[in-house]
């Protein structure tokens, strides 16, 4: 390649005019045979673009396909069991707990049931009974009322 | 999308984003670290990856920005002396290459870079990106990008000649 070009080539390549196959023309010469003495400082440049080229990422990189988890399933994974619960809960404990054939015998029962009940009632009112004392209590409070309306007296003048 | 077409699209690019993350970490082991991170960033979108114009660009945008990140964080500031130990010359790579010195001195002259210039070094010259996509990579435009390589290769050419003519190394 004649010299004069290469010369050319290396200005424009050192105000970045240089299109890539320019460079690549330039990067040619410098690597190949033979170089023009006064243009011996380039050579360590172009050799060293080349080289670096060269050199390649050899690590391994671990690709993972991660499964996204489809969280719409588990709402009719949860339809289902509240299905189930409804379906079973009501065919085991059904709402039917066995009726008296006789009207006596169930008025019986009833009133028994009742007298139990009005019983523990009953003893768990008189439990309050002292309730009445702090009734008697508080309205012995009432002159508080009267030392009241002589403040407001003095006040007042 | 499945592992193999995955695959497919970034297996060209794969080492450009290595390249790019070591010239700017240095370290063989962060840049290996960056772009596994960058593969896996863009395995996660996958699903977008169809939507990216160009996801090569956008993958060296990534690094960038990464790589950028990285040394911003605290953890680079604990290991700069670390990294300015790290001889670069000791890279099996380039002692295949018979090397002589000043093929490991423009690895010095490029570190000394400013951060830009030295990505832009590296797209231009070594992974050969036209100036359009260079421009898209680094968010500059067209002109900021011409001016910055252009005095990234005076002063790689200025140092060289000096040592050149010196004899220094």
């Amino acid at each position: 390649m004649v010299l004069n070009n290469i010369e050319k080539l290396l200005e424009k390549y050192e105000n970045g005019e240089t299109s890539l196959k320019e460079e690549q023309q330039l990067k040619h010469y410098f690597t190949q045979g033979t170089v023009a003495p006064h243009l011996e400082m380039y050579k360590p440049m172009f050799a060293y673009f080349l080289v670096n080229k060269q050199e390649q990422f050899t690590k391994d990189v671990p690709l993972k396909t991660k499964r996204n988890f489809n969280y719409k399933w588990i709402s009719v994974a949860a339809v289902a069991v509240l299905m189930l619960g409804f379906y079973f809960g009501t065919s085991i404990y059904g709402g039917d707990l066995g009726t008296y054939e006789d009207p006596q015998l169930a008025f019986n029962e009833f009133s028994k049931s009742m007298e139990m009940i009005s019983e523990k009632f009953n003893t768990g009112a008189s439990t309050v009974s002292y309730l009445n004392e702090v009734n008697k209590g508080t309205s012995t409070l009432g002159y508080l009322n009267e030392i009241e309306n002589a403040t407001s007296i003095i006040f007042k003048n | 999308m499945t592992q193999t077409e995955f695959l497919n699209i970034v297996m060209p690019f794969k080492d450009k984003v290595f390249r790019l993350a070591k010239r700017l970490l240095v370290s063989r082991e962060e840049a290996e670290d960056a772009t596994q991170e960058v593969l896996l960033k863009l395995w996660n979108n996958k699903l977008k990856i169809a939507e990216y114009k160009n996801v090569e660009a956008f993958s060296m945008t990534m690094t960038k920005n990464y790589c950028f990140d990285k040394l911003k964080s605290k953890q680079a500031q604990n290991l700069k002396i670390v990294h300015s130990n790290y001889e670069e010359k000791n890279t099996p790579l380039q002692k295949q290459v018979e090397l002589n010195d000043s093929v490991s001195w423009v690895a010095k002259i490029i570190a000394d870079l400013p951060e830009q210039q030295k990505m832009i070094i590296q797209l231009r010259d070594i992974e050969d990106y036209d100036f359009d996509e260079i421009a898209k990579m680094l968010d500059m435009n067209n002109t900021a990008v011409r001016v910055a390589l252009s005095r990234a290769r005076k002063t790689i050419r200025e140092k060289l000649t000096n040592t050149h003519n010196y004899g220094v190394k």
